[in-house]
């Protein structure tokens, strides 16, 4: 009988296996092995993470195919990469080489002001960021099959994080609870699909699975952002930025599974050594933020 | 009858939601007390490594072989690769049945793909005619089932997706993925 790849099932069913874990940011395959280990559903290879992409500033690009590669070489759980916003060819070239998800990324440097990639002409899935539900469905609209909330990568403070998770989530409730007749206009005043609009209410959820990222660094933090109500959570700069990696790695996943039970928690939260060193984002200039680069 | 679906990593929630429509109450299994009073247990989709390190860190593994003596429990996915004997690496496995596995056995996400499969024996359990519609995510194949272990369905060039033993079942794709009820009916008869 006649099989179907790079279908929309394919592509939103990939994510609902990676509900309720871990995605760990890793920069060698020595990384991802530790990730691995320490329970995570899938690891984001890049050249840099986010804290050192700001530290180095310059223009952050898709990372080198070979790393990738050796990194997907390196685990059997899935492995995802980023391109910059609106760069194609770059998406091209990671389905090219077989990664599981590509990330449409802020946290890289944008290539169009304008446009994001119609996703839809992949048959590799994508994840991309948002900051409110009108951006997340926009982004849905063009094909991404997962979404995160931003918050703000590479700073180790959350506050940004669950300022997008709650405009998110608070905007689905709001939705859930319209009258049909008023969906048009609200579809129009957040710039999202009407017929997206229409499936969230009906849903009573985002269309597609929906992590947490951007400042996660802590098992609580983690369980933080599960509490409020994503499906998961990626963790960029902080584990590899701290002190322990291979245990805070490990901590964090437990918390995630075990997001609820407040004496889990405390038992994984101890003795994890040093945190990444968090920047803190209310005194941070305006320049320095990456969320708003998104359209 | 109240049945389980483990929860410690991946698409719990799809499975919850499933057995819900069909009218069975189902819960979340993540410490081994949760397994008390379930009449079954259903291990998701997700990530067989991760799934397999929580179940050891949480002391689960005892418990879910004892409960798998006497109840029937269907892994899904990554779920029948933690009830397997055999996966061909190394990672914490139930080792209830006795099958072989291959992960990842169509290669990545791009190869990942849905068709149509013909199973007989949901066939007739379900009084039904029609083709099943199966959805494969990075999925594994049953590489051979061994001893009381039997097929129960596969693909034209005749690789096992699906498998029985007694009252424990496996599927290599998603049936929770679906708006199709016929193998979560079938698992519940199993465990009825």
């Amino acid at each position: 009988m006649e099989q179907k790849t790079g279908t929309w099932t394919e592509k939103k069913g990939l994510a609902q296996m990676l509900k309720g874990g871990v995605i760990m940011d890793v920069v060698t395959p020595e990384h991802a092995k530790i990730a691995e280990d320490a329970g995570a559903c899938a690891v984001m290879a890049l050249e840099r993470v986010p804290a050192d992409i700001r530290a180095n500033g310059g223009v952050a690009r898709m990372s080198d195919p070979d790393l990738i590669l050796k990194i997907m070489d390196a685990v059997t759980i899935p492995v995802m990469a980023k391109c910059r916003i609106g760069h194609f060819v770059e998406a091209q070239i990671l389905e090219a080489i077989g990664v599981d998800y590509i990330d449409e990324s802020e946290v890289l440097t944008p290539a169009d002001e304008s446009n994001h990639i119609l996703k839809h002409n992949f048959k590799v899935p994508f994840v991309c960021g948002c900051r409110n539900l009108g951006e997340a469905l926009r982004r849905v609209g063009e094909g991404a099959a997962m979404i995160r909330t931003k918050g703000e990568a590479g700073t180790g403070d959350v506050v940004e994080a669950v300022r997008h998770a709650r405009t998110v989530l608070g905007e689905i409730r709001r939705l859930i609870t319209m009258a049909d007749e008023e969906l048009m206009a609200y579809a129009k005043e957040i710039g999202a699909p009407y017929e997206l609009v229409k499936e969230t209410k009906e849903l009573g959820r985002m269309p597609v699975v929906n992590f947490a990222a951007g400042g996660v660094a802590t098992p609580a933090d983690a369980a933080l952002m599960m509490q409020l109500g994503v499906d998961g959570v990626f963790v960029g700069s902080g584990i590899f930025k701290s002190g322990d990696p291979a245990k805070r790695a490990a901590a964090i996943v437990k918390a995630v599974t075990h997001y609820k039970d407040a004496g889990i928690l405390a038992e994984v939260s101890k003795n994890l050594g040093e945190p990444m060193v968090g920047r803190n984002v209310s005194q941070m200039p305006e320049g320095e933020k990456i969320a708003g680069r998104g359209w | 009858m109240k049945i389980g679906v483990l929860a410690l990593q991946g698409d719990f929630s799809e499975h919850i939601s499933m057995l819900k429509s069909i009218g069975v109450e189902a819960v979340e299994v993540r410490l081994p007390k949760h397994l008390d009073g379930l009449s079954g247990l259903i291990i998701p989709g997700g990530e067989s490594t991760t799934i397999g390190k929580l179940a050891v860190a949480y002391d689960l593994m005892e418990p879910l072989r004892e409960f798998g003596k006497s109840h029937a429990i269907w892994g899904t996915c990554a779920g029948a690769i933690f009830l397997s004997k055999d996966a061909k690496v190394n990672q914490p496995l139930l080792g209830l049945m006795d099958i072989t596995v291959q992960r990842n056995a169509f290669g990545r996400q791009v190869d990942s793909f849905e068709t149509d499969l013909d199973i007989e024996e949901l066939k007739k359990a379900s009084g039904t005619t029609h083709p099943y519609h199966a959805v494969f995510i990075r999925a594994p194949i049953i590489e051979a089932v061994h001893g009381q272990a039997k097929a129960l369905a596969a693909l034209e060039d005749g690789r096992i997706v699906a498998a029985r033993e007694g009252r424990l079942l496996a599927t290599s794709f998603h049936p929770e993925l679906t708006s199709d009820a016929r193998f979560h009916q079938y698992f519940i008869s199993l465990a009825g």
